[in-house]
């Protein structure tokens, strides 16, 4: 049995959202660019509506306020370094926090040796930012904020809004990394009251390689990447129309299905965290318990035992799961999320993500609740950590 | 990423387990970095005659614990102190390059035991110069 349990790492794609793209391979090949003839000017076309089309479904005002980019990676990149560089003269300090993703940590870390000060806010026991605390480390040299809109890791939903409107009394540009929300939750740029939202096509069920910048018009930004005049001077690179095509479809079928999803979700996650709870001892959810976890997020830490070792063994029975031990993650440290809320090291080693998507059925959930308590038996039974529980108790 | 003789030995750890009574026991490693591997022996006319181990790692951790195991099973207490880290690889037809210092805990593990042994034995040994802190040890400059 062949179970996909780490839809937060990437997502299947939809043979509707193929078919959405292949016609731009084969019969609407044209550049967008090239207008004066007509296979051109059809892929120019055809990526005006597209762009409405997702203008449309994050809730932008403006059509012009969608810009595509190759990655939600490089859209954080473009977002952070862009109003950097852009509104150095007003100042050099960024607000964002501990848990984000690294295509935002990193950045910020390179602007650190380029000038800027960063403030990474600390989290709660749950991995929440507060807007107090955002408020608290304003100067008047900040510039920008940047928090995302979920978390990839243990699902928390950030009080985006709260923290939209503090950026906006003190007239600082807002920034979120959406990357993990859109198809998980309601994303409404104007409702949230976001300056700039990243977003990428394959974490819901669109193509890898393609994702978009919001920018709100009047937003101050710098080019990441220079060259052809392309999303209006903004983006250079021949557009990626098959991509494009295939992120607008993914997004409309995403925020159509929206409601559904988000039931069905639900029900898988809630049932593979309770059987995990009810089959294994010593363990521990990370992140919310209620309305502030991403409906697909499950993350449970297992004393005793640690996470690569978990993840082999589940592959061997099929399935395809995720953790943020230093082993996983390839460093020496474990995953700086599990950290920031305050996991001593021995547990965030022991982490184990397992994250549903729309296709996941109850019999997938049932299989991992069957293979899982027996994989974490074996690996206790060998960790001299556990020797000294059994012997203790 | 891994070998197939590294899978074969976290797949089907040889020597898992404790020996009661052992006369050697050594513990290296340390729970902060993600790995501890303990070893016990019963070692007899400086022969070990027996060999168990116990680990909390990554299937590398468990694979080179498993391996080093085997490799020192029957061997004459000298000729333990003699497994190097490099052997284990080889034994196991490498390893990825950030998953070296798994090897060498395994080397560090065996020895911690054997001077476990010596001391008990009422024999000087050195005192280890590693405190177990999660870096490789040729990436500690002082």
């Amino acid at each position: 049995m062949a179970v996909y349990m780490d839809n937060n790492a990437t997502t299947s794609l939809k043979k509707e959202v193929l078919d959405a793209m292949l016609p731009y391979y084969t019969d609407i090949y044209g550049n967008a660019s090239s207008k004066f003839y007509k296979i051109g000017r059809d892929a120019e076309q055809a990526l005006y509506k597209l762009r409405e089309s997702v203008a449309q479904n994050i809730g932008a005002a403006n059509v012009n306020e969608v810009y595509f980019t190759g990655s939600g990676c490089e859209a954080d990149n473009w977002a952070i370094k862009g109003v950097a560089f852009a509104n150095a003269n007003k100042g050099n300090h960024i607000i964002t926090t501990k848990i984000e993703h690294h295509a935002v940590l990193n950045t910020c870390e390179y602007l650190e040796k380029h000038g800027f000060e960063v403030t990474y806010l600390d989290v709660d026991e749950y991995g929440l930012v507060s807007a107090e605390a955002v408020r608290n480390a304003i100067t008047d040299k900040t510039i920008l904020i940047s928090v995302m809109t979920a978390n990839n890791e243990i699902g928390t939903i950030e009080p985006i809004k709260e923290i939209a409107e503090v950026a906006k009394e003190n007239k600082i540009i807002f920034h979120t990394d959406a990357v993990q929300a859109i198809g998980h939750m309601p994303v409404n740029v104007q409702e949230m009251g976001v300056d700039m939202l990243s977003v990428s096509a394959h974490k819901f069920r669109g193509p890898k390689g393609v994702g978009v910048l919001y920018i709100r018009n009047g937003v101050k930004i710098d080019n990441l990447v220079h060259g052809g005049g392309q999303e209006r001077g903004k983006r250079a690179a021949t557009e990626n129309i098959a991509g494009i095509a295939g992120l607008s479809k993914a997004l409309e079928i995403a925020v159509n299905d929206l409601d559904k999803n988000i039931v069905h979700m639900k029900k898988m996650r809630d049932r593979l965290i309770e059987g995990i709870r009810k089959n294994i001892p010593y363990c521990r959810l990370n992140g919310p318990e209620d309305e502030r976890r991403l409906c697909n997020n499950v993350n449970f830490s297992f004393q005793y035992v640690e996470g690569e070792s978990i993840l082999m063994m589940l592959d061997m029975k099929g399935i395809a799961a995720s953790s943020g031990s230093a082993c996983a993650s390839g460093s020496l440290d474990p995953s700086h999320v599990l950290l920031a809320i305050g996991l001593p090291h021995e547990i965030a080693h022991g982490s184990l993500r397992l994250s549903v998507g729309e296709d996941t059925t109850e019999e997938d959930v049932d299989y991992v609740i069957e293979v899982l308590p027996p994989i974490i038996q074996r690996l206790r039974d060998m960790s001299p950590l556990y020797e000294i529980v059994e012997k203790g108790e | 990423m891994y070998s197939e003789k590294v899978m074969d030995h976290f797949s089907n750890p040889r020597n898992v387990g404790e020996i009661e009574n052992a006369n050697a026991v050594g513990e290296v490693g340390n729970a902060k970095c993600g790995d501890i591997m303990k070893i016990y022996m019963d070692i007899q006319d400086n022969v070990i005659k027996d060999v168990k181990f116990k680990t909390f790692g990554c299937g590398a951790a468990i694979a080179t614990s498993s391996m080093a195991t085997e490799m020192v099973k029957g061997k004459t207490v000298d000729e333990a102190l003699a497994l190097t880290n490099k052997a284990v690889m080889e034994a196991l037809d490498g390893l990825p390059k950030e998953k070296v210092h798994c090897s060498v805990l395994a080397e560090e593990a065996i020895q911690s035991a054997i001077e476990d042994y010596k001391r008990r034995n009422g024999e000087e040994t050195g005192e280890s110069k590693c405190d177990f802190c999660c870096h490789k040890c040729s990436d500690i400059t002082e």
